[in-house]
């Protein structure tokens, strides 16, 4: 399920995958331009993600949550007030 | 964060997995749990906190800020078989409400159990009416639910 990252001097390597299949890469361009927000009823976007959690450096995946409920939450950024 | 961290038992015991995600590195999300986020909370944050770089993610779900090159705050609820049932989108200077979050579980939780045969009205919080959607209950809402109970704890 999670696999740990070693903590080094490089940030970890980023790995996500978009489960959208585009048809030729000027439509990728587009898709890329204008993001979309995602409709609720839709699958939601998977991807996997570095993560700190319990002490450790981890990857997490969405999938790795399948069967469970998931609240997903974006914030602007860490030490940010709100 | 620190407001979801504070009701994560609440969340844990209507199994859900709470993510957080940012742009920030793993290495400043540690350094936030253990200097700020711990000492608000007085324990570790429970949930894991992702790292979004480059924003792909924010991108996938549409609440990445190009302008600013950081997350809005886009809070997603995902249901057990991996389908968005609701989301909500603030910008940065106002913080979510959590406590509006669960209510909104709770009710798809009930919606899910029933298989939909039962559906939660305005402000629906367990224990409180329910509607049977079906021909009968075209036109006939106002004879099963007033809408003061939208209102009520």
């Amino acid at each position: 399920m999670s696999t740990e990252i070693k903590a080094g001097c490089a940030r970890p390597e980023l790995m996500k995958k978009n489960e959208e299949v585009t048809q030729d890469s000027s439509e990728k361009e587009i898709k890329k331009e204008e993001q979309k927000l995602i409709r609720v009823g839709k699958p939601a976007p998977l991807f996997t993600a570095p993560a700190f959690y319990e002490g450790k450096f981890v990857n997490i995946s969405l999938e790795d949550y399948k069967g469970k409920w998931v609240l997903l939450c974006f914030y602007p950024g860490d030490f940010t007030f709100v | 964060m620190s407001a979801v961290a504070a009701k994560n038992d609440v969340l844990k015991d209507l199994d859900v997995q709470v993510l957080s995600i940012s742009v920030d590195s793993p290495f400043v999300h540690k350094v936030w749990n253990d200097n700020e986020l711990s000492k608000m909370i007085g324990k570790d944050i429970p949930f894991p906190m992702l790292s979004d770089q480059d924003g792909t993610i924010g991108k996938m779900y549409g609440i990445y800020d190009e302008d600013s090159g950081v997350e809005t705050r886009g809070r997603f609820i995902i249901d057990p078989d991996g389908v968005v049932q609701g989301f909500e989108v603030l910008t940065p200077p106002v913080g979510r409400n959590v406590a509006e979050s669960i209510r909104q579980i709770k009710a798809y939780q009930m919606v899910r159990a029933t298989k939909g045969a039962e559906v939660a009205p305005s402000g629906w919080k367990p224990g409180k009416t329910t509607l049977k959607p079906g021909p009968d209950l075209v036109g006939n809402v106002w004879k099963v639910w007033k809408v003061e109970e939208a209102f009520e704890d």
